[in-house]
């Protein structure tokens, strides 16, 4: 038995699965973006996976974008997630409506 | 790609330390269940042959975010959030409806496909060369344009936190 590309599918998709469910059930917007950080790391952890199983290196490039979206994303989200607990003296995401029509 | 031991082994170790992640109650406690996450994937990577992308993993996630992640929970005190957290209104009931649907939905995706016989085929052996120096090579000949672009966005981050974070002071009372 060995490992193939399917082993490094089912375990991607399952860590996807998890922070969706986390993002979903979730009421700490900090949390919440725990949550997205984890989802794009599965999507990280399957490009490396079939960078290594097509024997090309553009999967692992591309992860640096990755790593560089997501980076900018924290900077901005926890920015934002700070002025509003300035304004609200909360971060649950249930509070946050000021948007709502 | 690994021995099938090690790769249950990690594999275990990051699905419950996303779990933890998930249900603990302390965002504090979170934080440090999604460092383990992060390090079990980056010996993922050096199990896939990407050890330069190990390292970056390391150093920007394990290091950089989290410890930015960590700094804010502190500095807004809000390892837990206050008052009636788990009312249980209707919004919310939709909410865990929803999740169920989609985690059962996509563990069912993943069946099919493990369980299906088709496979994805074994993988190349020539060895391949994840230098630092190959992936800049293919990172400033073929990617050259999104290098760019990757570089406007985070100055444009970098303004828009400034903006968010300095603007108070000028501004009235809000």
């Amino acid at each position: 038995m060995t490992v193939t590309i399917d082993w490094y599918v089912a375990l991607s998709a399952i860590l996807f699965t998890i922070g969706a469910l986390g993002v979903l059930l979730r009421r700490n917007a900090i949390v919440v973006f725990m949550c997205i950080e984890m989802m794009l790391n599965s999507a990280n952890l399957l490009f490396v996976a079939f960078a290594r199983h097509l024997g090309n290196l553009d999967g692992q490039v591309l992860v640096f974008f990755v790593i560089v979206v997501a980076a900018a994303e924290v900077a901005v989200g926890l920015a934002l997630i700070v002025t509003i607990f300035r304004t609200k003296h909360s971060i649950n995401i249930d509070e946050i409506n000021l948007l709502k029509g | 790609m690994g021995t099938p031991f090690i790769f249950i082994i990690l594999a275990i170790v990051a699905i419950v330390a996303a779990l933890m992640m998930v249900t603990s109650r302390n965002a504090v406690h979170s934080a440090l269940w999604l460092v383990l996450n992060f390090a079990t994937i980056a010996v993922f990577y050096v199990i896939l042959n990407a050890p330069f992308i190990a390292m970056v993993q390391i150093i920007v996630y394990a290091g950089a975010i989290m410890v930015l992640f960590l700094f804010v929970i502190m500095l807004l005190g809000a390892e837990r959030l206050r008052g009636a957290t788990e009312a249980r209104t209707g919004g919310e009931r939709f909410h865990q409806i929803v999740a169920a649907l989609l985690g059962v939905m996509l563990l069912a995706a993943v069946a099919v496909v493990l369980f299906s016989g088709e496979s994805g085929g074994t993988a190349v052996t020539t060895p391949m060369d994840t230098s630092p120096q190959a992936l800049g090579l293919n990172l400033f000949e073929n990617y050259v344009f999104p290098f760019e672009v990757t570089g406007i966005l985070l100055i444009v981050a970098i303004i828009g936190v400034a903006i968010f974070t300095l603007g108070k002071k000028r501004g009235a009372k809000t």
